[in-house]
């Protein structure tokens, strides 16, 4: 049912549509729904692979639903950074060496800033 | 000389309607560049024009005759003409160079402010989307080009109308439409008739994109019903705040393009408007570079450097 016109346009394209649909809908989409509220007709094979890369690049959060997942935009500038602050530790296989440098080179400042979170963490945690 | 270099300063005042006509009667793409080149035209024919009034004038003051090294005073009409002329064209000339370097820094610093908006935003392919409970969508060029969606504009439309609105800012992007209008804009600074030269262009960079919208989406109607409905929740809005040369989905009087996409064709014969668009830009510019050479061949008689 897919329409070889729309497989072939540009990924840059398909990944705008993609985007636009899942801002569009509100609510967290699973591939079939952003299948289906697309105005281009993709298999869904297609919008699952867009939908993967786009997590990759950090630009939507996904929860499980189901035997798949479902996908939201990621709404903020600030969650938009933490996202591929994610992707770039996921990337690396060596995920504790990465994290260790990374707060070894924080500022006195960003050094405060966790502190008071983590305390923060711990209070209301108790943990 | 002087009735040859006041001729650039009155033909502008014949573009609008000429303007208007053309991009009636011609396909959209010819009638932006028609147009455009036109009003560039004008708007550089009249400034030289304002300059040479400006040169004469200050060629008759004592000082800057001995400056340009005159040994006999310059022959043209009469003082009492020639200098209120060089006095108003000064004010001219002032006017255009405040309005321009104004316009330009404003614009500018829009420009910046949307493009370092769209980056932190997030992005997918081209698109940015900007989370605001105002209708808008724009074509943001640059490195890469970026077209900018609004999520309230996103949640009016449907997915096909998301892919022709989506096609019509990237037909904007891909057909370089921000050159056209800021050469538009430029102009409109430079003589007041070709203010309303501008918002033809504005309105011709519209249909062009929507005549691509249509096509790459295969549907006019959809396209139209598409224009339509962003236009209608962009209504009200208030005034978006971006610069005058993004092109935007909804600017321009949106029944006009929206009539223009559901009754295509029947397009009157346009070649002689072009014609006469041709001959007032290539009037203007002969008049002013005749004029311009009569006025160096003065100032050489003037210099003694050559006979009368």
């Amino acid at each position: 049912m897919a329409d070889g016109k729309d497989e072939r346009r540009p990924a840059g394209e398909l990944e705008a549509s993609v985007m636009a649909a899942l801002w569009a809908a509100g609510v967290p989409q699973t591939p079939g729904e952003v299948q289906r509220s697309l105005g281009t007709e993709l298999a869904r094979t297609t919008v699952t692979t867009i939908l993967t890369r786009l997590h990759d690049k950090g630009v939507v959060d996904r929860h499980r639903q189901g035997r798949g997942y479902a996908y939201v935009p990621v709404q903020d500038a600030q969650g938009l950074t933490a996202r591929r602050m994610h992707s770039e530790l996921d990337r690396d296989g060596d995920r504790e060496t990465v994290l260790a440098r990374f707060v070894a080179q924080l500022s006195p400042d960003d050094e405060r800033v966790l502190r008071t979170l983590l305390e923060a963490d711990e209070q209301s945690g108790g943990r | 000389m002087i009735a040859l270099l006041i001729l650039p300063l009155l033909v502008p005042f014949a573009l609008p309607a000429l303007a208007r006509r053309a991009l009636d009667r011609l396909a959209p793409v010819a009638a932006l560049w028609t147009v455009t080149a036109s009003a560039v035209a004008l708007a550089l024919c009249s400034l030289a024009a304002l300059g040479a009034f400006v040169l004469t004038g200050l060629l008759k003051l004592p000082f800057f005759a001995s400056l340009g090294e005159l040994i006999r005073p310059l022959h043209t009409a009469s003082d009492r003409f020639v200098l209120p002329l060089a006095a108003l064209s000064v004010g001219g000339l002032a006017v255009t160079a405040w309005t321009l370097v104004r316009s330009v820094s404003r614009q500018v610093r829009a420009f910046r402010a949307a493009r370092s908006a769209a980056a932190h935003g997030p992005a997918a392919g081209d698109l940015c989307v900007v989370d605001s409970p105002r209708p808008d969508a724009y074509a943001l060029p640059g490195r890469p080009h970026r077209i900018v969606v609004t999520t309230a504009m996103l949640r009016n439309l449907d997915g096909s109308e998301r892919e022709a609105l989506f096609a019509h800012e990237r037909a904007h992007n891909a057909g370089g439409h921000h050159y056209f209008l800021a050469a538009a804009e430029l102009a409109a600074h430079c003589h007041p008739a070709l203010r309303r030269v501008r918002d033809v262009v504005r309105l011709a960079v519209e249909r062009v994109a929507d005549e691509v919208a249509a096509r790459v989406v295969g549907d006019r109607r959809l396209t139209a019903r598409a224009i339509a409905r962003a236009a209608l929740a962009g209504q009200g809005a208030g005034a978006p705040e971006r610069p005058a040369f993004v092109p935007g989905a909804v600017s321009g009087p949106v029944p006009r393009r929206v009539e223009a996409l559901l009754a295509p064709g029947g397009r009157r014969a346009g070649g002689w408007i072009a014609a006469l668009l041709v001959a007032c830009t290539g009037v203007s510019c002969v008049a002013s570079a005749t004029g311009m050479a009569d006025f160096h061949h003065r100032v050489e008689v003037a210099q003694g450097e050559a006979e009368r």
